[in-house]
């Protein structure tokens, strides 16, 4: 029967000995193999305990479930009602915040889109980051940028000042 | 190829009677994913050309180049029928069964791609450490627990309790799945889905008793709390679990045990 092997151009060596270069590795000195991640080792943490993952699983559920009236409601008043957005400016700003409905609904906005937000960019990162030491790091960042945010945008909704100039 | 017989040979011209006996073959390339530690710490892929009914299964085509054109070729197969799972491999760039596939359906025109499975230490060409897959599935518990004495007969359950958990009995623990999870390819501390999958085959088993227990353990933060449900593993397998749907069997069990 009629069959060809054909090897990738670049690579010249046979399977059992590399053709011109200098073996670096051989039956008594085989190349390293990567460490198999799930491997019970002193290092590895102990189970965890407690319920947080399913607490904060279930949190993006309901906090998706109110986000989806506040931002649609959001964003329905802000940009398509009542001349869209060529109609928000200062004084737009400041008579809603005169109603305390306005404030809550935007102060329950901020923190669930914040705490959604951070939670799931929580999830992304530990999906994501290969190390342990940036996987702290991205986590520190994150969790910094959500109190900063949380925290400014708080202030800003109850201390705001309509008369400022 | 086969010897011919002597009648053959009088009955007809030899070149024709194997122009027909190879009339069905295709040419095929497979690009095999090849590791050999004992060479290089470097995997290459390695072009074979082969012609195969196209009938036959990827299986039979990795056979025909480790027996007829390259001995070093190393993959693991048992059964060659699907049941035993020790032939997963990323065929086109999916989990499949290489016992399971047949090449008409994959697309033979082109070079058809074989690699080891992914999130798993390759030890040399397809195969992989699975130890890391079977520590998951240990520590599910994967066995029948009860307290008291033992019946004197079988445990009787009744046919709708049994078919309560019937689709995850199936599974054959070929690791297609959880080496599909992009979860478990990044650190692979996830439980996976496999391991999911047979802690549900007796979480709803009304004759066991250690549901509890087994929900205790995949609350983890590595349990199942980690599947963003890509589907990934109810694609991949290939005894058609629906595996996702057992994971969120259990993640609901989960929850509604405590609200
Ligand atoms: C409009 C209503 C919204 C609904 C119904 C919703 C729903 C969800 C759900 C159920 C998840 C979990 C997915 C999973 O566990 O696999 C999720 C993840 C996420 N959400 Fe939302 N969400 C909404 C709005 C938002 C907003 C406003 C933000 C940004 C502040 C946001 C950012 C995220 C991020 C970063 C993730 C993680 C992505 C991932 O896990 O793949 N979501 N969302
Ligand atoms: S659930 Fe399916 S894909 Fe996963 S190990 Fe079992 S048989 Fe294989
Ligand atoms: S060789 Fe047994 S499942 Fe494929």
């Amino acid at each position: 029967m009629s069959t060809t092997e054909t090897t990738e151009s670049k690579t010249t060596d046979e399977p059992g000995g590399p053709a011109d270069s200098v073996a670096l590795y051989d039956v008594d000195h085989p190349a390293p193999v990567i460490e198999p991640p799930r491997k019970r080792t002193a290092k590895t943490p102990k189970a965890s305990r407690g319920n947080f993952e399913m607490q904060t699983w279930l949190f993006m559920r309901l906090s998706g479930i109110v986000l989806v009236v506040l931002v649609l409601g959001h964003l329905l008043i802000q940009l398509v009602l009542d001349g869209g957005v060529s109609k928000i400016g200062f004084a737009f700003v400041a008579g809603r915040w005169a109603s305390p409905f306005w404030q809550v609904w935007d102060l329950l906005m901020l923190w669930l889109a914040m705490l959604h937000g951070a939670n799931g960019l929580r999830t992304v990162i530990n999906d994501y980051a290969e190390r342990d030491n940036t996987r702290f790091w991205l986590k520190m960042l994150l969790y910094a940028a959500t109190v900063f945010t949380v925290l400014l945008g708080t202030l800003v909704i109850f201390t705001f000042d309509p008369n400022i100039r | 190829m086969s010897t011919a017989t002597l009648e053959k040979n009088d009955s007809g011209s030899p070149s024709g009677a194997a122009d027909s006996g190879a009339a069905h073959l295709i040419t095929v390339t497979f690009r095999i994913r090849r590791f050999n530690p004992e060479v290089s710490d470097e995997a290459r892929w390695q072009d074979f050309t082969l012609e195969i009914d196209p009938k036959e299964r990827v299986l039979d085509a990795l056979h025909q180049i480790k027996w007829e054109l390259d001995g070093t070729l190393t993959f693991r197969r048992s059964c060659a029928h699907g049941i035993c799972g020790s032939d997963a491999m990323r065929i086109n760039g999916r989990n499949r069964l290489a016992c399971k596939t047949l090449i008409k359906d994959i697309g033979p025109e082109k070079p058809i791609t074989v690699e080891p499975i992914k999130g798993l230490t390759v030890l040399k060409d397809l195969v992989v450490d699975m130890e890391p897959f079977f520590q998951a599935y240990r520590d599910v518990m994967p066995f029948l627990v009860t307290t008291g004495n033992e019946p004197t007969r079988e445990r009787l359950q009744s046919p709708e309790d049994r078919e309560r958990f019937d689709d995850t009995t199936k599974c054959i623990l070929c690791a297609a799945c959880t080496s599909s999870c992009p979860v478990f390819w990044n650190d692979g501390q996830y439980f996976g889905p496999a391991a999911i999958v047979n802690a549900h085959r007796f979480i709803f088993d009304s004759r066991d008793e250690a549901g509890e227990q087994r929900l205790e353990i995949l609350n983890d933060k590595d349990g199942v709390w980690r599947c963003r449900t890509t589907f990934n593993c109810t694609d991949a397998c290939p005894r058609g679990i629906e595996v996702t749907k057992a994971i969120q069997e259990v993640k609901r069990a989960l929850i509604t045990r405590r609200f």
